[in-house]
């Protein structure tokens, strides 16, 4: 099975090339080359798991089931058009004196060794690698956030390093934990760590280390999902980072931190029972949703508004994988993928934006659609969608998370439509007197790069109107796999 | 199992403990970069010992690389980084050293109680040894929040690294080699960056106080 290594090593070829050549003119062509070639080996792959069912690698070292491939292949596919944004993005980036040669052979050997982190995170099988995956994708990004080196990016950075640092640590304490437990049913050794291995003996798990365990693990990667009140780092980062980080960080990163907690939640349910992760769960999600609109209300930066958007969301996601059973994590899934597919459309076109007004602060961008209307109406389009207006597929999703709350948890309702209706005015006030308005914008020496935009929302449109029956069938059974 | 080797390790991880609190107090740079080796050597001495007791020649293997790792390549590194930062002979006002123990204490107590229905059912050597990686762990964590130096909020980091080492000998006798090579590139890496990092910020600040750092505010 030759597909996972290649899926695996395309990305670390990518970045040890272009750790070589990344300032050389065609850089950014070459980083597109190898996102495409990790989007196609990504793409075999799935076609090859729909087909076969879940498959176990290189001694059950790595595996790979729905739940993974659907996150492998968005991605891959995300990286890839990110990488297509950024090509013009940052060639503006240089024009403007932003970047140097130097600092675009940084950016680019780093995007590629991110994006093998984030895949050796969503593959591994050994759950002490995944954290190694994990720390490995803050590395390779916190010197993406600082590579302007302004003092506000140092100081997003070094904040985003001490304080995911620290909640990873917590996770690794729950790892170990986690191998105690396992180590008294499989027996020490490696294979103790094995996902899958643990998964068959989930009800033998001893309950209180596992229950220990579980509050670790989830206060760790939780941080990284950017979870209220472990969040702190997440705006900054996003807000002084170069735009093309800020599309992965909260289009992918986040998704594969979610990912991990929910690996744990899968082993933390069978020893404990339902209820005890699933109430931290909605817990840290509920709070996360009405914590991050009321803050998003009063942002003036651009990028950090729709950073606390990403909080919120990651909250509604987080709160319906805590709900549970296979309607709420449906509904968690395809939340998971609009959210990846709008917020990172949203955050091409804000980059674009700013590129042509000079500003990150909203109250100087004014009428885009008068001088580019594809920049205007991608952001205006995007706003709508994360909003959940219908037909995009987060309308799709929050509809599904609403009605089961109102059926499973009906006080919670209340609170999450506060969330959505919060963050509603305040977004949609902010953005519509951006893209009206007369204008302060100014051309860009390079065309921007829309495709991806409208690529991206194309999808999410699709998904909120139709869903092909492989990919429903694909959800559905992610969903049995994880809501039981 | 003789009751010896369990007192040698129970030793040492007081050691451990009386050296987080040794850290938490100090206030200049140097003698903390001395203080994290000693507990580093602490580590490896445990991970031996643990190896030796078990026989598990893996143990011998982690030993071995915390010691490189630990011991030598890190301090070496942040001796190197102090002195083309200057930053040496630096004293850091630390505010009321007394109220710093106390929170430290009372942080134990918490940590030990945390332990305490796990170390029943831990089948290792010895039970406080979990309780007390967890009170460093939370000691370190402890010395992040109160410095307000870059470099000794490194150290605090690495001093957390180390504590979870050694929660894992004591705990688990060890994560899978794989896994803790995977650690151990990280931790590495992270320190470079993390060295990297200083320099860009004392070029931007002209100092290395993270007060410079506090402006970028939620609202």
């Amino acid at each position: 099975m030759p597909l996972l290594p290649l899926l695996l090593a395309l990305p670390l070829t990518g970045g040890c090339i272009l750790a070589l050549w990344g300032g050389r003119e065609r850089a950014p062509e070459i980083n597109a080359f190898f996102s495409l070639a990790t989007l196609l080996a990504a793409a075999a792959l799935t076609v090859q798991i729909i087909e076969s069912g879940p498959i176990t690698v290189l001694q059950k070292q790595f595996f790979i089931d729905p739940l993974n491939v659907f996150l492998v292949a968005l991605t891959a596919f995300v990286a890839f058009t990110t990488a297509l944004f950024s090509r013009v993005y940052m060639r503006v980036e240089l024009h403007h004196g932003r970047m140097t040669p130097r600092r675009m052979q940084l950016y680019h050997s780093m995007y590629q060794f991110f994006t093998f982190t984030m895949l050796l995170a969503l593959t591994t099988n050994n759950l002490g690698i995944l954290w190694v995956a994990m720390e490995a994708a803050t590395l390779t990004t916190v010197l993406l956030v600082s590579v302007y080196r302004t003092p506000a990016s140092l100081e997003a950075a070094w904040k985003y390093f001490i304080l995911c640092g620290v909640g990873i640590a917590q996770a690794l304490f729950g790892t170990i934990l986690l191998y105690l437990a396992a180590d008294r049913v499989l027996g020490a050794g490696g294979e103790a760590l094995l996902w899958t291995n643990l998964d068959a003996v989930r009800g033998q798990l001893q309950p209180t280390i596992i229950s220990l365990a579980f509050v670790f693990l989830l206060l760790g990667y939780g941080t990284k999902v950017g979870l209220v009140p472990l969040h702190n780092w997440l705006p900054d980062a996003h807000a002084e980072g170069p735009t093309p980080i800020s599309a992965v960080l909260s289009g992918l990163l986040l998704n594969v931190a979610l990912y991990a907690v929910l690996r744990c939640k899968v082993l933390a349910d069978g020893a404990l029972g339902e209820g005890f992760a699933g109430g931290l769960l909605i817990g840290f999600g509920l709070l996360s949703v009405v914590v991050a609109a009321f803050l998003l209300s009063r942002q003036k930066d651009i990028k950090r508004m729709f950073a606390y958007s990403s909080i919120e969301h990651m909250g509604v996601m987080t709160f319906a994988f805590g709900l549970g059973g296979p309607l709420a994590t449906f509904a968690g899934l395809l939340h998971m993928t609009a959210h990846s597919l709008v917020k990172s459309a949203i955050f091409f076109a804000v980059g674009h934006a700013a590129q042509k007004t000079g500003s990150q602060v909203m109250d100087d961008i004014r009428g885009l659609v008068t001088v580019s209307p594809t920049v205007g109406w991608g952001l205006a389009l995007g706003t709508l969608a994360i909003l959940g207006m219908p037909p995009f597929g987060v309308f799709a999703s929050e509809f599904l998370i609403l009605t089961t709350a109102m059926r499973q948890l009906p006080w919670a309702t209340p609170l999450l439509l506060l969330g959505l209706g919060v963050a509603f005015a305040a977004i949609f006030r902010r953005v519509l007197a951006m893209v009206f308005g007369t204008t302060t914008a100014r051309r860009l020496p390079h065309a921007p790069a829309l495709l991806p935009v409208f690529a991206h929302l194309g999808i999410a449109l699709m998904l909120g109107l139709y869903i092909p029956p492989y990919l429903e069938q694909w959800y559905r059974q992610a969903a049995q796999m994880i809501g039981g | 199992m003789t009751p010896l080797y369990s007192q040698i390790l129970n030793l040492l991880a007081a050691l451990m403990l009386i050296l987080a609190f040794a850290m938490l107090s100090q206030r200049r740079i140097l003698s903390l970069i001395h203080l994290f080796t000693l507990q580093g050597l602490t580590v490896v001495c445990a991970t031996a010992l643990v190896a030796y007791i078990t026989r598990q020649p893996e143990l011998y293997y982690s030993a071995a690389l915390t010691l490189v790792l630990k011991v030598f390549l890190i301090p070496w590194l942040l001796h190197r980084l102090i002195q083309r930062l200057r930053v040496q002979w630096d004293l850091e006002t630390l505010i009321n050293i007394p109220t710093l123990m106390l929170v430290g204490i009372v942080l134990v107590i918490i940590a030990f109680n945390l332990a305490a229905p796990i170390a029943q059912l831990a089948i290792s050597i010895a039970r406080g040894a979990l309780g007390i990686a967890l009170a460093c762990v939370l000691l370190s964590f402890m010395m992040m929040i109160t410095r307000a130096k870059a470099v000794p909020q490194v150290i605090g980091f690495l001093a957390m690294e180390n504590a979870l080492f050694f929660a894992a000998t004591s705990a688990t006798y060890g994560m899978p080699m794989m896994v803790e090579l995977g650690i151990a590139l990280d931790v590495l890496v992270g320190m470079l960056i993390l060295g990297v990092f200083l320099f860009q910020i004392r070029e931007q600040f002209d100092s290395l106080d993270i007060h410079h750092l506090e402006k970028l505010k939620e609202d």
